[in-house]
């Protein structure tokens, strides 16, 4: 029991940490962008690709995804993203998907059809004991990172300048840009925030999700659960519903595994009809 | 001065004379030598499954090399042609296109089943034959009598499994296969082989094709502790998913032993999946690390072609076959290529593949092979599946059965 809840766990945490971007970006900037597993994959790529043929540890390709990500997210917001801001939400999903499948080519070109190498550090490897449960280290790390990156998160946009100015622009545009604050170069810098913790959370899946071009399309589905049984522009929402969606998703496949894997729409159209607007709706980031 | 020249006019009229002949009785051969056999090949080259298309290409083109880009003396023409995945509408309209627009003789390829059964019925309508590279769900070979199949079928590689662990003592064993039509079929030849030895099933589970986390299927099999579990996916992605949270879970020093299908330590993905196969006790009838001179001469022929980072599988392997059934069933044929004698040929034909000996079972079509089980080890530091013991001339348990 107490093995499956934290299992369930570590997977949620593991969808939070990839899914936490596209909430950042769905909600400040009314943006559906379905690419947001490719910004997760062009992370999971760098660090893969960093450690295998150059030999760099886990931790500083981790840094390296995420700088990768976020790097590729600001010049895609450049030269893309930023022209459709205003734009109907249906060409904004054509952008986004079309993204996806220039994404998905790009990467078998370069890399191949089939998966990427990974081996986990000798310190994320093998089990340890915790208050009398034997648990996964790697999947102990997942949680870690997880409460690590909520916890910057709620600092970052809740105490800073930087974020009272984020918090400015989600609640009114017009009003935020009438006192001053540049919200383009808001949206810039946050749009690129969210590609970098999509890249950061692709790194981090290797050890689970296994990688190959494919990874966005396979995934989007979890991602878009996540942020809308949450609530786009929330941090805890998002938080709240990735723990939901790893814990049902898990404790479904190991009690009932006939038909577990159905489990996690059902709690998804369940809570959409409960809480349309998410679980924790929006109201700024908070 | 003069009977020289004379000499060599009259020698040279010979010649000449000689050379109208020769190319006179040519004539009557030149239609079949000259016009080249096309062969249209149907299988995947954009998308996740991208690598099949490279594996066929791969064996075609070193079969072709080696004999000169000639099959029992004919020219081959190779039509490639796309499916991007499973798609058997897609496929359908190839093969039809293939066969109006492009004049095929033989159509082959056909890397997914739901494919193979599309282009079964039109080979059936066409009279065309249709050799099949892997599709490996058993009844595509009675779907149609055009169709032979040169891969292998999943229970074919699943039945001598189930009864090489009971040979080792599992009594009672676990399944977890993929929830789609071959893991259906691998999950049913395991289970009848598997009890009719005395076996028991203790549990059995099928997961979704899509499904990130395992962690929850392998503790509920930690918690139910059975001697053993094999398992069935498809190569990709799935089979290391699964071996890590094995590893993570500690489940060998649990004392559960793990067995599994070729699938699951497919050369093309060996490399990346790791060490967490290490170990692993597979069935399949192809290794790159086979030790006969044919296989080794292939391999070697192999890397010199296409360099070391494509590493044979048992797709490049097959279609390298193919091309080697097509030529002997031609040369039994005098290079005739239609359907009923093409067919006629082949049943029944038995030869030497890298692979090992292999031969089409003429009541069937479908292939009788060696299958083996292998190991995961680390040899020269590469990963590869050393075979270690092997059932002989296995059929298609399937189709026994009826």
């Amino acid at each position: 029991m107490q093995i499956v809840l934290f299992d369930g766990v570590a997977y949620g945490m593991l969808l939070f940490l990839i899914s936490v971007g596209l909430s950042i970006t769905m909600g400040l900037m009314n943006f559906i962008n379905l690419a947001h597993g490719a910004f997760a994959m062009v992370g999971g790529y760098a660090a893969s690709t960093l450690m295998s043929r150059l030999g760099m540890g886990f931790f500083p390709a981790l840094a390296a995804a995420f700088v990768a990500a976020a790097l590729v997210g600001a010049v895609l917001e450049v030269l893309l993203y930023r022209r459709l801001y205003r734009a109907h939400a249906l060409d904004q999903v054509l952008l986004s998907i079309g993204i996806v499948f220039v994404s998905v080519a790009t990467f078998t070109y370069f890399f191949g059809p089939t998966m990427q190498p990974f081996t986990l550090p000798a310190a994320l490897d093998g089990q340890v004991s915790l208050l009398g449960l034997e648990v996964g280290r790697y999947r102990l790390f997942l949680i870690l990172c997880g409460v690590l990156v909520l916890a910057a998160l709620l600092l970052g946009l809740g105490k800073t300048r930087y974020g009272a100015m984020v918090r400015a622009a989600v609640d009114n545009q017009r009003v935020a840009s009438g006192t001053g604050i540049q919200v383009q170069r808001l949206f810039f810098l946050t749009f690129s925030l969210g590609c970098g913790l999509a890249g950061l959370g692709g790194a981090l899946s290797l050890g689970m999700l296994g990688l190959e071009p494919s990874f966005p399309f396979k995934y989007l589905v979890y991602f878009l659960i996540v942020v809308c049984v949450g609530g786009a522009g929330t941090i805890t929402g998002p938080f709240v519903a990735a723990l939901l969606v790893g814990v049902v998703d898990v404790a479904g496949k190991y009690y009932l595994p006939q038909t577990g894997a159905f489990l996690i729409y059902v709690v998804m159209i369940v809570m959409l009809l409960l809480r349309p607007n998410g679980i924790i709706p929006r109201k700024g980031l908070a | 001065m003069k009977t020289p020249h004379k000499k060599n006019f009259f020698a040279t009229l010979g010649l000449a004379c000689l050379g109208t002949l020769a190319s006179l009785v040519t004539l009557g051969t030149a239609n079949a030598a000259d016009e080249p056999l096309r062969i249209g090949l149907i299988a995947t080259y954009s998308g996740p499954y991208a690598d099949y298309g490279r594996q066929f290409d791969a064996g075609v083109a070193l079969y072709l090399k080696e004999h000169g880009g000639k099959v029992a003396g004919r020219t081959v023409e190779i039509v490639k042609k796309d499916t991007g995945g499973p798609a058997p509408d897609v496929a359908k309209r190839i093969a039809q296109e293939l066969i109006v627009r492009d004049k095929v003789s033989i159509l082959t390829g056909l890397d997914f089943s739901p494919n193979a059964y599309a282009v079964g019925a039109i080979a059936t309508q066409a009279k065309i034959p249709a050799l099949v590279m892997n599709a490996a769900s058993s009844a595509i070979t009675s779907s149609s009598p055009y169709v032979a199949r040169l891969s292998f079928t999943v229970q074919q590689v699943t039945d001598p499994m189930a009864r090489w662990m009971l040979r080792q003592g599992v009594k009672d064993a676990y399944t977890v296969v993929a929830d789609y039509a071959s893991g259906v079929d691998a999950e049913t030849a395991f289970k009848k082989a598997f009890t009719a030895g005395g076996g028991k099933v203790s549990g059995e589970v099928r997961t979704p094709m899509n499904n990130p986390d395992f962690s929850a299927y392998v503790q509920r099999i930690k918690d139910a502790k059975p001697q053993a579990v094999f398992f069935f996916f498809p190569s990709g992605v799935m089979p290391p998913a699964f071996l890590k949270v094995w590893k993570e879970r500690g489940m060998e020093q649990a004392g559960i032993k793990l067995y599994a299908t070729g699938e699951a330590t497919d050369d093309s993905y060996l490399e990346a999946t790791g060490d967490v196969a290490l170990g692993l006790v597979t069935s399949h009838h192809y290794s790159y690390a086979h030790s006969s001179p044919k296989n080794q001469k292939f391999v070697k022929d192999f890397e010199a072609e296409f360099g070391t980072s494509l590493r044979p599988s048992y797709f490049s392997v097959t279609a390298y076959d193919t091309l080697a059934a097509i030529d002997l069933a031609l040369a039994k044929t005098g290079g005739d290529a239609s359907g009923d004698k093409f067919m006629t040929a082949l049943k029944g034909l038995s030869f030497e593949s890298p692979r090992g000996p292999v031969e089409i079972d003429p009541t069937t079509r479908d292939i009788v092979q060696t299958v083996y089980i292998r190991k995961t080890e680390r040899v020269k530091n590469a990963l590869v599946n050393v075979e270690f013991d092997k059932f002989e001339r296995v059929k298609d348990p399937a189709k026994e059965a009826k």
